[in-house]
């Protein structure tokens, strides 16, 4: 398969298997996607969801053999910059409102179960 | 066994702004726990991130002022972790296409033992990028929970990360200063490490020499140069005995305890560097025109290297005074103030309109006195330069008077304490405690005849030889003149008369 220089950017590292159409996600790999993002699935899920991602590398493989030669990879869908905001101060307090629907509060922190270094 | 430290640093700067990275909440340090702490910064479904314009303009004047390149675009992408004081569930940085990119660093290295000598070295900047700060967790609540507080959450940060050029615990130490200097120089960030605002991460391996990297450990969070250097020294005397006792160094995140002064490995989590890095869909890409980074540049104050060169070529300072008056632009700009007060002072008195040979004698005694007396005061009252309380000018006027020698460096000394004590012009004190030096020779002249003709004995001891006495002459006639006498002058009449 054709690949262009230019569209390697790092971010593409991470699905490599993905942009191979011969490889494609096994179970192991949904598995530790699902735990960094801490989900909890079964092994029906698992494989549901195995499914459901390599219809989507799928596409992506299809993509991949489009010829992009010579075209500035893009971060975003719309080839616009980024508005930028003056350094003002424009947001008041609003704490009690914030926390009125937290699960736990005390002295104006929110409560969490305990982290341990 | 010859070994070879190897540092690199990773400095987190936090920008000065008035509000946050991507909201418009302030960034007060020290208000109510959650005050603060907006929509965004607590990360409530819907919300979007807007750039803060004043965060990036400081990375663009820290890259102007280390050489850097600007990124004409550049993108901010999601890194993703799991800790509560970081509600997104991501922190917004930027990966592979950050600001600023490669820049450069000039040091002035004092090594911490033996006699070496100082010397310069110039460490390359990798990159720097903006990115968000995390909130903070307050443990010792209630039990079994922690508290979370997110007025820090979404401080700008500028994350300024060194090649590994750095091969001591002094140039690691010397590089972090000369950071710290730069970025309060430019005013991008306060510099306060108490309040977190420059906090540095240090990479540390050794390898034998000519051989490949070693493996590194990462200590974590440094917020003073005094347990920076501790714990670099801690960490590579652990690295060589481990390897010397056969063991091998695996990578690791460390935490100094400056109680005991050891570093000792976090509990390192599976998947825990697994970041998943994707550009952020909620931001567009980050473009700086030329115009822009343009205008940036003329804000730009002389950087503190640039005014060592001066100080050095112009003025004739030596390196080591140069280095020390630009250690802050306080300082500098002190220095400066009372020199052109000097300067003014001495083409005026010697009917000069242009520089002349006393210059660099004048600046040299500014630069003596800001960093003999005006220092040493300023630690003994615990005060920064911006609360001396002395001005330039009036430091300046004084030295005009040592120059000119209307009073000694003793009398100029009693000057300085009044001033400091109870502030007032140099002249008027000068006259209030008497202190002017008699610069009458004929006045002179008369006080060491008495002298001469007092001592007969000691007079003729020192004409047969005794060279020593000639220390005693001078106590004599100093007492006489209550300690008045021109110095110089008194030097040569007595010389004179002596030799008969």
């Amino acid at each position: 398969m054709r690949r262009n220089k230019r569209f390697m950017i790092p971010y593409r590292a991470r699905f490599d298997k993905a942009l191979n159409p011969f490889m494609s996600l096994s179970l192991a790999d949904v598995e530790k996607v699902a735990r960094l993002a801490r989900l909890a699935m079964t092994d029906p899920e698992l494989q549901a969801a195995r499914d459901q991602l390599n219809n989507i590398f799928g596409l992506i493989a299809e993509m991949q053999a489009v010829d992009t030669t010579g075209i500035e990879p893009m971060s975003h869908a719309q080839d616009v910059a980024q508005r930028l905001r003056e350094d003002k101060v424009t947001e008041a307090n609003q704490r009690e409102a914030f926390q009125a629907i937290a699960p736990q509060v005390e002295n104006g922190l929110y409560l969490v179960p305990q982290v341990i270094e | 066994m010859q070994w070879e430290i190897v540092i690199g640093l990773e400095v987190h700067t936090q920008l000065s702004t008035n509000t946050k990275i991507f909201s418009g909440a302030s960034t007060a340090f020290g208000a109510e726990p959650n005050t603060q702490a907006d929509a965004v910064s607590i990360a409530l479904p819907g919300v979007l991130p807007v750039l803060n314009k004043g965060a990036v303009e400081r990375a663009i004047k820290f890259g102007l002022a280390t050489g850097a390149r600007i990124a004409q675009r550049s993108v901010f992408a999601r890194k993703n972790y799991f800790y509560p004081d970081l509600p997104k569930g991501y922190q917004i940085s930027q990966f592979d296409l950050p600001v600023v990119g490669q820049g450069a660093l000039t040091i002035q290295v004092e090594p911490l033992s033996g006699n070496a000598k100082p010397y310069e070295k110039t460490v390359r900047i990798t990159r720097a990028h903006l990115e968000e700060d995390a909130g903070k967790s307050v443990h010792g609540n209630s039990q079994g929970v922690t508290g979370i507080d997110l007025n820090r959450a979404g401080t700008p940060l500028l994350e300024i990360v060194s090649e590994p050029d750095m091969c001591s615990a002094a140039e690691a130490v010397a590089y972090a200063k000369a950071l710290h200097t730069l970025v309060r120089w430019i005013g991008i960030c306060d510099g306060n490490m108490q309040e977190g605002s420059f906090r540095c991460d240090v990479n540390v391996s050794v390898r034998r020499p000519g051989e490949p990297l070693g493996t590194r450990r990462e200590i974590k969070n440094l917020n003073s140069f005094k347990f920076m250097q501790q714990a670099i020294d801690y960490e590579v005397q652990w690295q060589i005995d481990t390897i010397e006792n056969g063991g091998k160094i695996h990578q690791a995140t460390v935490l100094f305890n400056p109680d005991t002064g050891e570093t000792r490995a976090m509990r390192s989590k599976e998947d825990a560097h697994d970041y998943r890095y994707f550009p952020d869909p909620d931001l567009l890409p980050l473009e700086i025109s030329t115009e822009w980074i343009e205008q940036v540049r003329g804000t730009l104050p002389e950087l503190p290297q640039a005014k060592q060169v001066r100080y050095v070529s112009e003025l004739g300072l030596s390196a080591y005074d140069a280095s020390i008056l630009t250690a802050s632009r306080e300082i500098a700009d002190f220095f400066e103030g009372s020199v052109n007060s000097l300067f003014s002072q001495v083409r005026s008195a010697i009917n000069l309109g242009a520089a002349s040979s006393a210059e660099p004698y004048a600046a040299k005694l500014c630069a003596n006195w800001i960093i003999g007396e005006v220092s040493a005061q300023l630690n003994r009252d615990g005060l920064d330069m911006t609360q001396c309380p002395i001005s330039a000018q009036q430091l300046g006027g004084m030295i005009m008077r040592v120059i000119d020698g209307t009073i000694s460096n003793s009398g100029a000394k009693e000057v300085f304490r009044t001033m400091w004590a109870e502030g007032g012009e140099a002249d008027v004190i000068i006259e209030a405690k008497g202190l002017k030096q008699v610069s009458d020779s004929g006045a002179i002249e008369a006080l060491v005849d008495e002298i001469i003709a007092a001592n007969g004995d000691k007079v003729a001891e020192y004409r047969s030889g005794k060279d020593k006495l000639f220390g005693f002459f001078v106590g004599l006639a100093m007492k006489a003149s209550k300690g008045k006498a021109n110095p110089a002058q008194l030097n040569d009449i007595l010389k004179k008369k002596l030799a008969g």
